[in-house]
């Protein structure tokens, strides 16, 4: 039952197959084209801000796929007939948290590569970038995936998702970002810890909101 | 077809709320293989309350729900994607509850010929047999319907009432909330008014019912 839920949650959100789920991919290669053209062609100030850039589209990326990652089936009754088949919300919310992070995270990884190219990152600063990105991007799913459950019942729900993945999202950013500026690999281990315990707590808490959802 | 285990469906003294309103209090029943019971109750009265709750997906205002065997839900959420072909939509619940004899079904409730179409372009009366299907698949042993004739034409309306009854007649439950009458044989009936609190006169429930429906 998990493996099919696996797949179907897959194919909705994965990009070029899912239902627009591309969005995220192509607007963190945007930016990544679009800020040469606004900060200069400067090689070393690309190189010295480049990387926090990647960081904050990222972030942002992250952002994108929220709105439908919940709410929509909650609305489709798709939880609820899982739930009549003995399926927990835990066990949903962590197939979805699973599903959520295939569809971006190893994405971006790899669209990191031509980002990194068009703003100047090379040696050490790509290095932990990309290592950055691999520990953090779980964590980022995660944030999200709490957020898409908690918000999955508000009508503006969309716009304080991103309100609320700003301050939750900092931890994980200052120090995936800060790893650059020092060139210092040991806080990308702080960056894993916390992606961990975000991964860990995410299902549980997802799960709580959307049961909450149903009481309404 | 049926789970080896009787199935049985019981509300104890139950009461539900909505919001900050009970809906209704004190109501108890006692569903055993093989009956079929009607709810009825104005709009907002809480028949689909009433439904969720004794499906365990939400948790009642007082009271307790027993229920031994598998649950099958029918509400107006076919619960499938809406972008996908019918028969692929409907084959992820279908492998989910292993269910056999698709191509039968399928035919039965005259979807065959919709297999290539996306789901979003069904119309109600469409969805409503979409779902009728998924609930067959499931093979449940207690079956709660929530207005299952809503949005259907006569034909359907009749297989509605066939399937409920060959599903008692199967050892099964069926609580079945509607404001359409079911033809089906020895079905026991209750409204959801009578366990109402007694409201003083002139209180808008309706319009509290409607707006929250």
């Amino acid at each position: 039952m998990i493996v099919a839920l696996l797949r179907r949650d897959l194919a909705q959100f994965f990009p070029f197959t899912g239902s627009g789920a591309a969005l995220p991919v192509v607007f963190f290669i945007a930016v990544a084209m679009l800020y040469p053209f606004a900060v200069g062609p400067d090689a070393n100030v690309l190189a010295k801000t480049g990387g926090g850039v990647v960081w904050i589209a990222a972030l942002l990326a992250a952002i994108l796929p929220l709105e439908k990652l919940v709410a929509r089936d909650i609305e489709l009754g798709f939880f609820d007939q899982l739930r009549l088949r003995g399926l927990t919300e835990e066990v949903m919310m962590a197939v979805r948290l699973i599903a959520h992070w295939l569809s971006f995270g190893p994405v971006l990884v790899l669209a990191t590569f031509p980002a990194a190219a068009l703003l100047n990152i090379e040696g050490e600063t790509f290095r932990l970038l990309i290592l950055g990105l691999i520990a953090g991007t779980p964590g980022l799913a995660a944030i999200g995936l709490i957020i898409a459950a908690l918000t999955a019942s508000l009508r503006a729900g969309a716009a304080l998702s991103g309100l609320l993945l700003i301050p939750l999202a900092l931890p994980i950013l200052i120090f995936g970002a800060g790893a650059l500026a020092r060139q210092d690999p040991a806080s990308l281990g702080f960056v894993g810890a916390i992606s961990l315990g975000l991964v860990a707590l995410a299902p549980f808490a997802a799960g709580a909101a959307i049961r909450a959802a149903r009481e309404q | 077809m049926q789970a080896p285990l009787r199935p049985l469906l019981e509300a104890r003294d139950l009461a539900c709320q909505r919001g900050e309103r009970l809906l209704f209090r004190r109501l108890s029943f006692r569903l055993e293989a093989g009956t079929a019971c009607h709810v009825t109750g104005a709009n907002g009265a809480g028949k689909t309350t009433l439904l969720r709750a004794l499906a365990g997906l939400t948790t009642p205002f007082a009271g307790e729900v027993l229920r031994e065997g598998t649950l099958g839900l029918l509400d107006d959420r076919t619960g499938l994607d809406p972008e996908l072909p019918l028969e692929r939509a409907l084959a992820f619940w279908f492998a989910l509850d292993a269910a056999a004899n698709t191509a039968t079904l399928m035919e039965r409730l005259r979807l065959s010929a919709l297999a290539e179409v996306p789901v979003r372009y069904l119309s109600t009366g469409q969805k409503k047999r979409v779902a009728l299907a998924r609930l067959l698949s499931q093979e449940a042993a207690i079956w709660l319907l929530d207005e299952p004739l809503s949005g259907l034409d006569i034909a359907s309306q009749g297989l509605v009432s066939a399937l409920v009854t060959e599903h008692c007649s199967a050892g099964g439950i069926a609580l079945i909330a509607s404001h359409q009458p079911l033809d089906v044989p020895d079905m026991t009936s209750f409204a959801i008014e009578d366990y109402q609190l007694a409201l003083p006169e002139g209180d808008g429930i309706e319009g509290w019912g409607e707006q929250s429906a």
